[in-house]
């Protein structure tokens, strides 16, 4: 089986799998980086939302040897050292989560946003967000939370 | 978990006191318990010494609060806690929480009708079917603390009191905290019974109430939160199924041979529906399912097609044969007879689908001899603690451990155990490998159990004060309870009431999908209510006001909603407003919409919804709210673009892609949510907010256009042809 070697949040990994895998497969049963989520396979819900190389992606429609071509691969794991990225904060201060299953996805969406967009509007974070869904209805908090994170200069200067 | 405390050590037995079972061992009789917010963090090193079954402490004072409740989304895990702490008079900043064990003679609800205790969240009963008992069972623990600093000072119990985490003796000047009365727990024998008196009284309260930090969140910030869809265990295999896209269609597979020989398959396992496989890795199973060869037999859904279903629908409505009656209040039939005008209107609405975003999976591990089977899995509960897994395999109820993990949303689809007894037969094969079972979200979508489609029948007539005298509802679909709830008129005073359900029956797999009938039923009735309001040139409102003149709490959330929306006030040109009541699960709502049409492309958007809701004593203000934006956005969702259809017995949709959710660019500019103050007992609310949008939808659009809609969902083709015709 073909090995393909991977810079994960600043970690190089090797993994031994097929050619074609999707790295959504690899980044969460290989390597056990389940904070990434499988929502449908073909790019349509964004839980699976990760940054390549500083971009959004789904990983989900991702082959390992594509993956492997990356400078760097960011997962929520990587997003911040402690979970303090300010839109992880203000996930917290406006109560966004409810199951919780899609916001991984959302807050990556979120971050690449910010970093290319510092101080979006309500029509801008609409647009830039509307490959996540959210079945629990979450998304009047989820620009709230975007707002408050985007009013907060450490939002745009965070690297990941 | 070691047995540690000086007193209660040795004993390792269950109580019971007051009809409460008490578990006072502190290890063995309870499978090892999974912190839910962070299994992966080692266990504390610090002693844990349990109080009662539902509380422990640790001696740097931490409070383990169990949370016998599924989450969701909903918030248990924060709400049942806060209710107990609030009587245990526990420090909030110390309470930790996790899930219960699935035990429910200790840790079930009383909130179900019959004679045991139930562990099932579902029917946004949670709350209301825990709140006494965890008011209980936070007040024994409370008792327990005094009892033991009673011991400790030498002083009678009643002359102590808590403070917040203490406990404290005025007359000599000394309080002790809980954690510093750990080394001195002393358990009465009987344990003591927290008198209802003893409660603390509404207006006391200090959490419930108050909107709390939801304790899930911050793992749910981090991808730390762990769904059992996450779950990797050593040695752990994957299986995957294949089944039928005919609901029930039994398999016959011709490749068993070739499948066998793929990369990591490890056995190929027959169930009467489908095919399963198991596989060293995912991405093998996944292949093989792929390569699968499989000749499907007949069934009952074969030939089935969803849109030519309706006639046979409306035949069953007019037959004169009536179905099960449902309601039956005055005389209908005469009071149609008297009537001076009347009216008749059929709803029809199309299956839907759960589309909660984690799809369907589970991890279970049995033991080599096959007796003993572990279960991980994120599951609404049951009826069944075990979620049928002892009957799948055999075994007795005793021997299974379930593990509950959070749930990548549930909406009614995960209180059904079908993946959960499936991933248990895969795993028998393969004794003392852990196997999770991963259903794709086509598996997911097309294996459904969906909100059945259904025909709705009314009549409506009214006496020439322009009084409505009489309301006939006839429901025609599959499922029983599933088309047949939310089709009483409590609050609304109409003398002369008929309902009733008339059966058809297709084989396509059915269950509750959130607010179950309410949604279709209600659109209906509010639908209905508002036309004959609208023939006697009445406004809904003030119509609506006068059918609620017996039932004040429901006209009270109808009185503030229109304040709310200044009901009556300017309209942006090219927009209007509807209006809706219903009742959910105890809780009354009455909610508004503003909307507007694309006259080009048919598309509904709705700008503004406005809710007021009374659920009785709110423990989670915020929560609640976050809880009737989310169901209202999920009624938005499904009114507007889901939509399930079946050709031939075959499912037409298969992924987002065809089964569309309302997504960001589609939402309202704005929720608001009204709680009316009540010190009346909690009441459900997770489905209070989801069946107000398509009456309130549909209301608005008539005021909008002068047209009715009448069939579920409003897709941009359903209302471009009603604007046309």
């Amino acid at each position: 089986m073909p090995a393909f070697t991977l810079n994960i949040n600043g970690e190089i990994q090797s993994v031994e799998v097929p050619g074609g895998t999707a790295l959504l497969w690899v980044l969460r049963e290989h390597l056990g980086l389940t904070g990434t989520k499988y929502g449908c396979g073909i790019a349509q819900c964004g839980a699976c939302t990760i940054h390549i190389d500083g971009k959004p992606a789904r990983a989900c429609i991702i082959p390992v040897e594509q993956a492997a071509k990356a400078q760097a691969i960011t997962t929520i794991e990587g997003l911040s050292d402690t979970g303090d990225h300010p839109l992880q904060q203000a996930w917290i201060d406006a109560q966004v989560p409810q199951c919780g299953y899609c916001q991984s996805g959302q807050i990556m969406q979120a971050a690449a946003l910010l970093r290319d967009n510092p101080r979006p509007d309500r029509d801008e974070i609409k647009s830039y967000m509307n490959g996540n869904l959210c079945r629990c209805g979450t998304y009047l908090r989820i620009i709230k939370a975007i707002e408050m994170a985007s009013e907060n200069p450490e939002a745009q200067n965070q690297s990941s | 978990m070691q047995p540690n405390s000086r007193t209660i050590g040795r004993r390792n037995f269950l109580k019971t006191s007051g009809g409460f079972a008490l578990f006072v061992g502190v290890s063995g009789l309870l499978p090892q318990l999974i912190s839910c917010s962070d299994t992966r963090a080692a266990e504390s090193a610090v002693a844990k010494h349990r109080l009662t079954a539902w509380v422990q402490l640790t001696e740097d004072g931490r409070i383990i609060i169990y949370n016998p409740a599924a989450e969701m989304g909903q918030g248990s895990m924060t709400s049942l806690p806060a209710i107990f702490a609030e009587e245990m008079d526990a420090d909030w900043q110390l309470v930790e929480v996790e899930f219960s064990p699935q035990i429910a003679e200790i840790y079930g609800s009383d909130g179900w009708n019959g004679d045991r205790k139930v562990m099932l969240s579902a029917g946004s009963r949670v709350t209301s079917g825990y709140f006494m008992s965890m008011r209980k069972a936070g007040a024994q623990a409370r008792l327990i603390m005094i009892h033991s600093a009673s011991g400790l000072w030498d002083v009678p119990a009643d002359e102590l009191n808590t403070e917040t985490g203490y406990v404290v003796h005025q007359a000599s000047n000394r309080r002790i905290s809980y954690a510093e009365l750990v080394p001195h727990l002393n358990l009465p024998d009987p344990l003591p019974e927290a008198e209802l008196g003893a409660l603390r009284k509404p207006e006391d309260f200090r959490l419930i109430g108050t909107s709390l930090p939801r304790t899930d969140i911050p793992a749910k910030t981090t991808g730390t939160a762990q769904f059992a869809i996450d779950i990797r265990l050593p040695g752990m295999v994957y299986g995957v199924l294949e089944r039928g896209r005919v609901h029930g269609a039994p398999p016959t597979l011709n490749n068993e041979t070739a499948i066998l020989k793929m990369e990591g398959v490890l056995k190929v396992v027959r169930f009467d529906y489908g095919i399963g496989i198991l596989a060293t890795r995912l991405e093998q199973a996944l292949a093989a399912k792929k390569a699968l060869d499989i000749s499907w037999g007949p069934t009952q859904a074969q030939g089935f097609s969803s849109h030519d279903a309706y006639a046979g629908y409306e035949a069953l409505a007019a037959t004169n044969k009536s179905g099960q009656v449902l309601t039956e209040k005055g005389d209908f039939k005469s009071a149609w007879q008297k009537a001076s005008r009347t009216y008749t209107a059929d709803y029809r609405n199309d299956y839907v689908y759960h589309a909660q975003m984690e799809p369907l999976n589970a991890v279970v591990q049995l033991t080599e001899d096959l007796k003993n089977a572990k279960v991980w899995v994120g599951s609404q509960q049951g009826f069944d603690e075990k979620l049928g897994v002892p009957d799948a395999l055999g075994i007795d109820p005793d021997n299974v451990t379930i593990e509950l993990q959070y749930l990548g949303g549930g909406f009614g689809r995960r209180s059904m155990t079908d993946f959960v007894t499936e991933c248990a037969i895969l795993a028998r094969e393969l004794p003392g490998t852990p196997v999770k079972l991963i259903w794709t979200r086509e598996d997911d979508l097309t294996y459904g159990a969906y909100r059945p489609m259904s025909l709705q029948r009314l009549k409506a007539c009214t006496d020439a004060s322009g009084k409505i005298t009489g309301f006939y509802h006839c429901v025609v679909g599959d499922g029983g309870h599933l088309v047949a709830s939310g089709i009483r008129n409590d609050h609304y005073d109409i003398p002369n009431q008929f309902a009733e359900w008339r059966e058809a029956s297709h084989g396509i797999r059915l269950k509750h999908w959130r607010a179950v009938g309410h949604g279709p039923n209600k659109f209906a009735i509010e639908c209905m209510i508002d036309e004959v309001a609208s023939d006697h040139g009445a406004d809904p409102v003030a119509f609506r006001r006068n059918l609620m003149s017996k039932s004040p709490r429901a006209l009270a959330t109808l009185e503030k909603v229109a304040e709310m929306a200044n009901w009556g006030g300017p309209v942006e040109k090219g927009r209007a407003r509807g209006i809706a009541f219903l009742e959910r699960s105890g809780s009354l709502a009455s909610g508004v919409c503003e909307i507007s049409v694309n006259q080009n492309t048919g598309k509904i958007h709705v700008h503004r919804f406005w809710n007021a809701l009374d659920a009785g004593i709110v423990v989670q203000p915020d929560n609640v709210k976050a809880q009737m934006e989310g169901g209202i956005l999920m009624g938005i969702s499904s009114v507007l673009k889901e939509q399930i259809t079946i050709e031939n017995g075959q499912v037409q949709q298969s992924n987002y892609d065809d089964y569309p959710l309302l997504r960001m660019d589609e939402i309202p500019e704005a929720v608001e949510t009204a709680l009316i103050p009540s010190k009346e007992p909690p009441q459900g609310i997770g489905e209070s907010g989801t069946p107000l949008v398509a009456c309130a939808i549909a209301n608005a659009f008539f005021s909008l256009t002068g047209k009715r809609l009448r069939h579920l969902p409003f897709t941009e083709e359903r209302v471009l042809k009603v604007l046309k015709g």
